[in-house]
């Protein structure tokens, strides 16, 4: 199974541990990884804030990366679901939708074409669940408190797998973060607001560390607990995922 | 154009091709074992009340005692006395010292605590709102699931006027707290005849 | 029309939150709201099959729009009311006036009606002298203090009941300090009542109109749109034209869907049908446009015309709890707001779909499936087509697009980046960064991860 690994951006500068515990993880699971060296971005920074147009570049680049693997896995809810709902290219259209059939979500990844049952994974630690919203209600990786329907949770189920670890949800189990791309910085009040809102939850489960699909949700909210001077860390499932004692 | 002329040409010119209406599968909604119970626990945690009568006459000593209290009634029940044959014509300034009035009601709703009322049973339309207090007799029988059994039942515009009806009126406007009697009735009582 | 705002969004919510008890009241008193129209949803197994069909009912609606309204118009003719067109906000307010003169109506009381908002009515009838009360609790608390409605559902939810108090005691005379709800409402009872008894015209909104039949259904818990219609000679329903529905029966499925999405309660307590004035009464209805016509014939944003008026959309928006109603300038606020204002007013409401995060929420919740966050990012790229994007704003989109699109400038961009905030914090921890306002920046780590892979892994 060949995977293509697709690091996000941010990931790629700032946070290279999420993709080096995905790629670990993916590796240790048996799948045989590769990481397409050119790749940049999904484009969704721009698309969002309305430019949506000025993507195409980054398209381009994505399709001339990933093209040809049977599948394209990256630790990121959010830009999964932009490339599976917005990625084109005039030039190789046929590739292009190759992609968006093959794209996944790590956690979902693992759950629903690896079908992870164990993990040799151990955290012993209070963990809180953050629940991104373009994961859930875009790559319906968890059921949705506004639907009525069964519940479920793809990183819940993973997370379940891990020695150790105590998992806690907040009170407002899928309430955003607030980051939203450029909102985090044009609604810069509402943003951190809505921040500071969500870690007060996990602050009343007293954990020690706050996880999700999203590296960008948890770096904004890491943002806030450090300004905070809070002993809360934020931590991508990957690694949690990819942990050993 | 007329204005008539300009928005209905507009509307044609930029309305989507036709979509089909879907089909609303009836036997697919809620059940209860109970539609009495259920619309009675429904209406009394909207603030009504429910007492199961057996006949009339309970309503009829229920008037009584008003007229005896010295309160003006207003009856619209022919079962229970008589129907002021004006009632149809009063205007809002001779009802608004109504304290009690007694309706009648048609189908009722277990789903909701809803009762149907149309023109020929309130007789006149102001009268279950300006009235004070309400008395409206359903007839068990008549309580059927939910809405759409309701509108299965009730020709709802055929009088001029009808409505349904869910309790005694209320408002949370002031700070979200719940405050019975806002500008309709202060208490609704239905009375459910077996 | 539209309101001119002097003021963004984002602007006005920094304010809100600036008093950030007030805003964590107003967000639990909103999320309340939310958990109660979860426990009704949850209550009924077919809960979300009622939504499709919801939706599909309104859709077949919008895709029959000229036929229903037609039907509709002569069947309402035939029971004795009087059917009225506006084109806009403007000649909807010119028609009621005429109305009132040629009744020469001096006493008038009005239920909720969101479109008379849009339209401006009480500015317009204020302006020539004529007094209109609005009758629900709400909109009278607001219409005293000289404010708008926040919310379209909870009118005065921004306001705690020692305001209604202080406005009470002022326009009532109350006692001062008293803020006992139940105080309060039994004062506006009396006040309102003599109103409604006096009333010679009662202009009220419409749910639903019911195309087979001509009538129409207007709902309230407060019974106040009746006491105003049963009293007064003259009534006057007003209606965006989208409020249509095919036949009677499907009342059946808005009825079940609307008070549970917008309060959780099972229905109002009174659900309204009229088909007939009274003996002796006149009855209009003034069907208007102002602007849905055009929103038809978008295909990206016609199906934000199944609103039914519930908020619940409102209640989940985390931004919306956050920054109030009135931050976002316009009658109807909320997601449905920013995604049916930007259509009357581009330029005035350009700044509304950016106050979002997309998360999604609204969609789920609103009972005729409209794709809100759908919706408000097509909107972005709309208004960016329209080219009212700021320059800057433009500028640096199309730097990052250059950037991202070219591997070999994109790695050189990260690596400087992270020697800036490794090394020279100053330039990015200090005031004119906004991420830095109440954050901390990530820190730089000694490489990236293609760097990482480059060294461990690729062989």
């Amino acid at each position: 199974m060949k995977v293509g690994l697709f690091i996000p951006c941010y990931i790629d500068q700032f946070y290279p541990n999420v993709g080096v515990a995905s790629l670990e993880l993916l590796e240790k699971l048996g799948c045989e990884v590769s990481f397409p060296l050119n790749q940049t971005c999904c484009g969704q920074p721009m698309a969002n804030s309305g430019f949506e147009a000025m993507s195409k570049g980054c398209d381009k680049n994505f399709v001339k990366n990933f093209k040809g693997f049977d599948y394209i896995v990256a630790p990121s809810g959010s830009c999964v679901l932009h490339i599976k709902e917005h990625l084109h290219d005039e030039e190789d259209p046929v590739a292009a939708d190759e992609i968006r059939s093959r794209v996944y979500e790590l956690t979902e990844f693992l759950v629903d074409v690896l079908k992870v049952t164990s993990l040799q994974a151990s955290f012993p630690f209070k963990v809180g669940l953050h629940t991104s919203c373009h994961g859930q209600r875009g790559l319906h990786l968890a059921s949705m408190s506004e639907l009525v329907a069964p519940a479920f949770s793809k990183p819940g189920t993973l997370l379940s797998m891990v020695k150790g670890i105590e998992v806690s949800r907040p009170k407002r189990v899928d309430e955003c973060c607030g980051f939203g791309g450029t909102f985090c910085v044009f609604e810069e009040a509402v943003s951190v607001k809505m921040g500071k809102d969500r870690i007060g939850e996990h602050k009343d489960n007293e954990v020690d560390f706050i996880t999700g699909v999203d590296t960008s949700c948890l770096m904004h909210l890491e943002g806030i607990l450090k300004r905070q001077g809070s002993k809360i860390k934020t931590i991508h499932i990957a690694e949690i995922l990819n942990s050993q004692l | 154009m007329s204005a008539r002329e300009t928005i209905l040409a507009g509307i044609m010119a930029n309305q989507p091709l036709s979509q089909d209406l879907p089909v609303i599968d009836v036997s697919a909604v809620i059940q209860f074992d109970s539609n009495l119970n259920q619309f009675k626990t429904v209406l009394e945690s909207i603030g009504g009340i429910a007492i199961e009568i057996i006949d009339w006459t309970a309503l009829q000593d229920m008037m009584q005692s008003d007229f005896a209290q010295g309160k003006r009634v207003v009856n619209a029940i022919a079962e229970i006395g008589s129907i002021d044959p004006n009632l149809a014509s009063l205007e809002a300034a001779e009802l608004a010292s109504v304290q009690r009035a007694f309706v009648k009601g048609g189908i009722a709703v277990a789903e909701n605590g809803s009762i149907w009322l149309d023109e020929t049973a309130m007789v006149n339309r102001l009268l279950p709102f300006i009235a004070e207090h309400l008395v409206i007799v359903i007839e068990a029988k008549n309580i059927v699931a939910t809405m759409h059994h309701a509108y299965q039942h009730v020709a709802s515009f055929d009088t001029g006027f009808g409505m349904f009806l869910a309790g005694p009126s209320k408002t949370a406007d002031i700070e979200q707290s719940l405050v019975i009697g806002a500008h309709g009735a202060r208490s609704l009582m239905v009375c459910i005849i077996q | 029309m539209s309101s001119q705002a002097n003021f963004t969004h984002a602007e006005a919510a920094e304010q809100f939150i600036a008093d950030e008890p007030r805003t964590d009241w107003h967000d639990d008193t909103l999320w309340f709201v939310r958990e109660k129209r979860d426990k009704a949803a949850h209550s009924l197994p077919e809960w979300e099959q009622l939504r499709q069909w919801a939706s599909d009912i309104k859709y077949h609606g919008l895709s029959n729009m000229h036929q229903l309204l037609v039907d509709f118009e002569k069947n309402a003719i035939a029971n004795g009311i009087q059917v009225h067109w506006a084109v806009d906000g403007k000649e909807h307010n010119e028609i009621i006036y005429k109305i009132i003169q040629d009744n020469q109506v001096q006493r008038i009381v009005k239920s909720k009606s969101m479109l008379t908002e849009e339209c401006h009515l009480n500015e317009f009838l204020t302006e020539k002298g004529v007094e209109i009360v609005d009758t629900d609790l709400g909109e009278r608390i607001v219409q005293f203090r000289k404010e708008t409605p926040s919310h379209i559902v909870l009118p005065a939810i921004h306001l705690k009941k020692q305001d209604v108090s202080e406005t009470f005691h002022e326009h009532l005379g109350t006692e001062k300090g008293n803020n006992d709800p139940q105080y309060l409402t039994e004062a506006a009872r009396g006040h309102l009542r003599d109103k409604f008894i006096a009333s010679e015209l009662a202009i009220t909104g419409v749910n639903f109109a019911v195309a087979e039949t001509g009538g129409f259904v207007v709902c309230t818990n407060e019974g106040n749109a009746d006491m105003g219609a049963h009293a007064a000679k003259i009534h006057i329903a007003c209606m965006g034209f989208e409020k249509i529905i095919p036949k009677a029966e499907h009342l059946g499925v808005f009825l079940r869907l609307l008070a549970r999405s917008a309060t959780g309660q099972p229905i109002t307590t009174y659900s309204s049908h009229f088909s007939k004035p009274r003996a002796g009464q006149q009855m209009h209805i003034v069907i208007v446009d102002n602007g849905r016509s055009r929103q038809l014939g978008r295909e990206s944003f016609r199906n934000s015309l199944k609103c039914i008026r519930c908020a619940a959309c409102f209640n989940t928006w985390p931004v919306y709890r956050r920054s109030g109603g009135h931050s976002y300038h316009t009658a109807v606020a909320g997601p449905i707001g920013s995604i049916l204002n930007p259509n009357l007013d581009m330029q005035a409401n350009k700044d509304l779909p950016f106050a979002s995060t997309l998360c999604g929420s609204c969609s789920n919740v609103c009972p005729v499936k409209i794709n809100i966050h759908e919706q408000l990012y097509l909107w972005r790229q709309e208004i960016t087509k329209e080219g009212m994007a700021a320059k800057g704003k433009t500028f640096a989109m199309w730097g990052m697009s250059e950037v991202l699109a070219h591997p070999a400038i994109y790695r050189m961009a990260g690596k400087m980046g992270r020697w800036v905030v490794k090394h020279l914090p100053f330039l990015t921890n200090n005031g004119m960064n906004p991420w830095f306002k109440q954050r901390e920046m990530p820190e730089a780590p000694k490489e990236s991860f293609r760097d990482w892979y480059l060294n461990n892994k690729k062989k």
